[in-house]
């Protein structure tokens, strides 16, 4: 499996992870070493950035988990600005992933916001990975504006319904020249798989390995999904069609003459 | 257009009645839907539901997890004062209850915080009567100020206050406001309520729209449960939760449950709901709605606590005190209601761990506004 780059820095697992629903740090701990992940994205409201002891920080201390800092519970682009300039302090890294939803029922993601707040952030220095709707057009316009990656959904946050949105995602992968990092709505180490087969470049789970009976069971699931997919996707995965190729061609007379 | 307008479109005995009328096949139908509307969530609260109760448990169960992880969000009400100038039957700190009164000054309430910190709680709610002219909207801004370094997210219970007052609290870091109907049943709201600002109904009604038309970030909503027939009480609260939802759509949502509870001379409930009933009425919140937060306060027992909390609860306060002073003093003087769950919050995060869920002290930052 060949490893991924997002701006400076080498990733060798393409399983990204998330720390929020576990039923303990040390349980959050276990599965995410298990996963293999080498990215880690912490919500920066259930963070105490001033306690060392802090129940989620003390978990993340290990040297593979880089830290991705999100937004989430902002509900503009300049309460965006804010608290990624909060984390980057706090948390001593400028990498960010922007999540901007004012809906705070699905949880959805406002595009215009989104856009407006990256513009900003890469002007300030920060590696900038946005959670979007599954927009090939947005996605573009975030690459313009230099983003390191573009973080589209499957389907809605938490549900857990898989890439309900694979006809976009399809459209993003072929066309994106910055890494796409499925997000939102992997349910299942086959939804994993289906993603990494169509070309993604990573994916992020969270949901699905914390409320699962055995988290950390399920995430070397995961991580063997998303390994499997990026093989088979690397493998170039043979065609599908609706009719059948004969081995003995109907027309293979006309060569014999 | 507020709420009012469609609450006034209904009327309380239909509606009961529609209730009371459900069939086992309408709960059938409700547990099976994807997306559960009114009607279901009237088939989920009615007597045709209870022999479902066991695979209402399991479905809120499943949903609450999917939603919200096994976390549990722990508060604490700070109580800042008991006077109040109006007439509830029903509250210990109705007008007409000769209990001494007090409101907290700057010095006491600091007190108060430096206990509540040293429990380890991160989020507080604050409480009052309804005096108006001494502890109105200036002293609010006087406490927010003061408290705010201190807490990531804070929360109200007092007075229904008017729009321009709220825009006045939001950046002083006022998150959420609770502001529970007591009753729509509008006449006896009036009998329960005969005095004071608060016998205005169709005021309090609208107090979440104001709210919303501020911009809070959560706004809470509930009954007592015991003043009139909880099932009929309760479908309006969901109907109204579901207005606000599509109305002020970037705001959050929460439900509590506050059985009426004896207080120094009050009035004993008018409808009585069993443990089993009130679960029921948990997970039928909790299958109409997958994303609206559920509370339970330390008014329900020890037992029905560390049970519920795998049913569909999502936040829960413990080592509350409802008299001002009451956690820098440990009296137990001046109190709104007695409470039923003494436990230390230590206790209740070990009950919490016990079933398999992680207590969550911080779920907001007051960086993010």
């Amino acid at each position: 499996m060949t490893p991924l780059t997002i701006a400076d820095k080498i990733f060798h697992s393409r399983l990204f992870t998330g720390t929020g629903k576990f039923s303990s740090g040390q349980q959050m701990e276990e599965a995410l070493l298990a996963s293999g992940s080498g990215l880690v994205t912490i919500a920066l409201k259930r963070v105490d950035v001033q306690n060392e002891q802090d129940d989620i920080l003390s978990h993340l201390a290990h040297p593979q988990f880089n830290l991705l800092p999100n937004t989430s519970g902002v509900r503009n682009a300049k309460e965006a600005v804010f608290a990624a300039q909060l984390a980057r302090e706090a948390l001593e890294t400028n990498w960010l992933k922007l999540e901007i939803h004012p809906d705070p029922k699905y949880l959805l993601p406002d595009p215009i916001e989104t856009l407006k707040a990256a513009e900003e952030l890469v002007k300030l220095g920060f590696v900038v990975l946005p959670y979007i709707h599954a927009d090939p057009v947005l996605c573009k316009r975030l690459e313009e504006v230099g983003v390191a990656a573009v973080m589209p959904l499957g389907s809605p946050i938490g549900s857990n319904n898989g890439l309900q949105t694979r006809a976009f995602l399809e459209i993003i992968i072929q066309q994106s020249t910055v890494p796409v990092v499925v997000d939102a709505g992997i349910g299942a180490p086959s939804h994993a798989a289906e993603a990494m087969e169509l070309g993604a470049d990573a994916v992020l789970v969270n949901t699905a390995i914390a409320v699962s009976q055995q988290p950390v069971q399920m995430a070397k699931a995961f991580k063997m999904a998303v390994e499997a997919g990026r093989m088979a996707y690397e493998a170039k995965l043979a065609p599908v069609g609706i009719t059948a190729h004969a081995s003995s061609p109907l027309t293979a007379f006309l060569d014999e003459l | 257009m507020s709420f009012i307008k469609i609450f006034n479109q209904l009327n309380w005995d239909e509606i009961k009645e529609s209730i009371y009328a459900k069939t086992a096949s309408d709960v059938e139908r409700a547990l099976m839907h994807p997306v559960r509307s009114l009607e279901d969530f009237k088939a989920l609260i009615s007597p045709a539901a209870a022999p479902y109760l066991e695979q209402m448990a399991a479905l809120s169960q499943r949903l609450t997890q999917k939603r919200f992880g096994k976390t549990i969000q722990l508060y604490l009400p700070l109580y800042l004062s008991n006077e109040c100038q109006n007439i509830c039957t029903y509250c210990g700190f109705s007008l007409d209850n000769p209990t001494p009164r007090t409101t907290l000054t700057p010095e006491q309430i600091l007190k108060e915080v430096e206990v509540i910190k040293s429990y380890g709680y991160d989020h507080v709610l604050l409480v009052t009567g309804e005096a108006n002219k001494t502890v109105g909207v200036d002293y609010f801004k006087e406490v927010l100020q003061l408290i705010r370094p201190y807490f990531s997210h804070i929360s109200m219970e007092v007075q229904p206050l008017d729009r321009q007052e709220y825009e006045q609290l939001i950046p002083l870091g006022l998150n959420t406001v609770l502001v529970y109907q007591e009753t729509y049943h509008q006449e006896d709201y009036k009998k329960h309520h005969p005095k004071g600002k608060k016998s205005n109904f169709a005021y309090r009604l609208e107090t979440p729209d104001r709210l919303g038309k501020a911009g809070v970030h959560k706004i809470g909503l509930g009954v007592l449960i015991g003043l009139e027939d909880w099932r009929t009480d309760s479908f309006f609260t969901a109907l109204h939760l579901q207005y606000l939802e599509r109305t002020y759509w970037q705001t959050k949502y929460s439900i509590s449950f506050p059985r009426l509870r004896p207080f120094s001379g009050g009035l004993a409930p008018k409808v009585d709901m069993s443990d089993r009933e009130l679960v029921q009425l948990i997970c039928a919140y909790r299958i109409f709605n997958e994303e609206v937060e559920l509370s339970l306060s330390t008014r329900e027992s020890q037992h029905f606590r560390n049970n519920v909390v795998r049913l569909g609860i999502t936040s829960i306060s413990a080592g509350s005190k409802t008299d001002p002073g009451g956690y820098a003093s440990g009296q137990q003087a001046l109190e709104q209601f007695e409470i039923s769950d003494e436990r230390r919050p230590t206790e209740i995060v070990q009950m919490i761990r016990n079933q398999g869920y992680d207590a969550i002290w911080k779920d907001w930052d007051n960086v993010l506004g």
